[in-house]
């Protein structure tokens, strides 16, 4: 399904990582670890063809990905760093957008309610500017819960959230993944899976002694 | 399709309403520079007819040059460019509903006071009427034009003095044929012209400009 083959990244003359691969199937969970500065975010970026990699190609589906970027993004969803959402727009306004461009329109109604599931009851119609760090990244997480996106790309997706949030968003995950979806995630925490499947990918290296 | 054009042009719309500040600053700077120059000049009627194309359209250049940088900067900092990026629909369809935002917002408000700052100039109601048809055509090419350079010029430092070099020459045909219509129109020769090559202007832009504008962001988003 998703295939990384090769993949090599440069940030300027340095190289982040090169020769990294693997293969990523429905009711899989890929979960890539290293330090930081390892390259664990242009690894993200470069599966979900923001960012060109220098050498290799991802293919999803057995082909790559540039010969087919609409079909390709309309199955995938990518969380990074920055949110993306809207300071003046409120929560219900930036989750109806975001489905919108998305190509997955939701009601007024729907969107209420999947915010009042991510915890956000009573804050739905506040400028985002308003809330907090955590909520705001919860307005931002609101978007699995109703998308129809296979593949998942979570860049450190449980950075900011309380422990309820955690465990709701590990709930997620986990559901996801039982339905047959795919994960590729970067975090410092564990999800506990209780189907399909956990892979492992290890970026960078460290001698003895660094910290 | 069209729809994620519209839910960008919607969501730029109810971000300007929000904020309000942002529209009113690109329209107050075109009205300040348009009235400077009667007050520089004195109340010399002949001079003030003559320079009146001229001035607008200069005025109306800089203006949209000062809108242009927090184009797409914003959504580059939180993050909602990726997600335009990532969207799967042609980024140049996206990047249109920007621009078209854009030109709702900063453009067409300044087509609009015209005829009413033209009032300074002793301009006669055919002239005025002629600066109007320029400028409704003339600044959608502008706003499409300087997509490009804002696209290009994304996320480097000083990205805003750089935009007006790289803009600032390519708005040339748009000022000299968006300016001569109103001369030849007011000297007799007739403009249909000019605004025939403004009409031109305008449309190729309209084609070439998001395609140009999303390549430049691919790049500068990476």
């Amino acid at each position: 399904m998703l295939e990384a083959v090769n993949l090599q990244c440069t940030r300027g003359d340095r190289r982040l990582f090169s020769g990294i691969a693997f293969e990523l199937q429905p009711g899989e969970l890929l979960h890539l670890q290293g330090h930081n500065g390892s390259g664990k975010t242009t690894l993200m970026r470069a599966l979900c063809g923001l960012v060109t990699p220098t050498e290799g190609e991802v293919r999803w589906q057995g082909r790559p990905i540039r010969g087919q970027r609409d079909e390709y993004h309309a199955e995938l969803l990518y969380l990074g760093h920055k949110n993306g959402i809207k300071d003046d727009l409120t929560g219900v306004e930036n989750l109806r957008t975001a489905c919108r461009l998305a190509g997955n329109p939701i009601n007024e109604r729907q969107a209420w309610e999947v915010l009042e599931r991510m915890g956000l009851r009573g804050h739905e119609d506040l400028p985002s500017r308003v809330l907090s760090q955590g909520q705001q990244k919860r307005v931002a997480l609101a978007r699995l819960l109703v998308s129809r996106a296979r593949l998942w790309l979570l860049d450190e997706p449980f950075v900011g959230l309380d422990t309820a949030a955690v465990a709701l968003l590990q709930e997620v995950i986990r559901e996801h993944v039982a339905g047959g979806g795919l994960v590729v995630l970067t975090t410092h925490q564990e999800v506990e899976l209780t189907s399909g499947k956990v892979k492992r990918l290890k970026l960078g290296w460290k001698r003895d002694g660094d910290v | 399709m069209f729809d994620s054009f519209f839910a960008i042009v919607a969501r730029d719309l109810l971000l300007a309403m929000r904020r309000r500040s942002d529209v009113l600053t690109t329209l107050f700077f075109f009205v300040i520079v348009v009235s400077l120059f009667p007050l520089g000049i004195g109340p010399e009627l002949d001079t003030l007819r003559l320079i009146a194309p001229g001035v607008f359209w200069v005025a109306a250049l800089l203006a949209s040059m000062l809108a242009l940088e927090k184009l797409f900067l914003v959504d580059y900092q939180d993050g909602a460019l990726e997600q335009m990026l990532l969207a799967p629909q042609p980024l140049s369809l996206l990047v249109l509903g920007k621009v078209v935002a854009h030109w709702l917002i900063t453009g067409l408000p300044l087509v609009l006071l015209s005829p009413l700052l033209g009032l300074q100039y002793d301009l006669p109601g055919e002239t005025i009427g002629v600066l109007v048809l320029t400028l409704l055509l003339g600044t959608p090419a502008l706003s499409l034009i300087g997509a490009i350079g804002a696209a290009l010029t994304l996320g480097l430092r000083g990205g805003g003095v750089l935009v007006s070099l790289l803009v600032l020459p390519l708005y040339i045909p748009v000022l000299i044929f968006g300016a001569g219509a109103v001369e030849a129109e007011s000297s007799g020769l007739g403009g249909i012209g000019h605004l025939s090559m403004l009409g031109a202007i305008g449309l190729t832009a309209l084609v070439a400009a998001p395609l140009a504008t999303s390549a430049a962001l691919r790049v500068s988003a990476e």
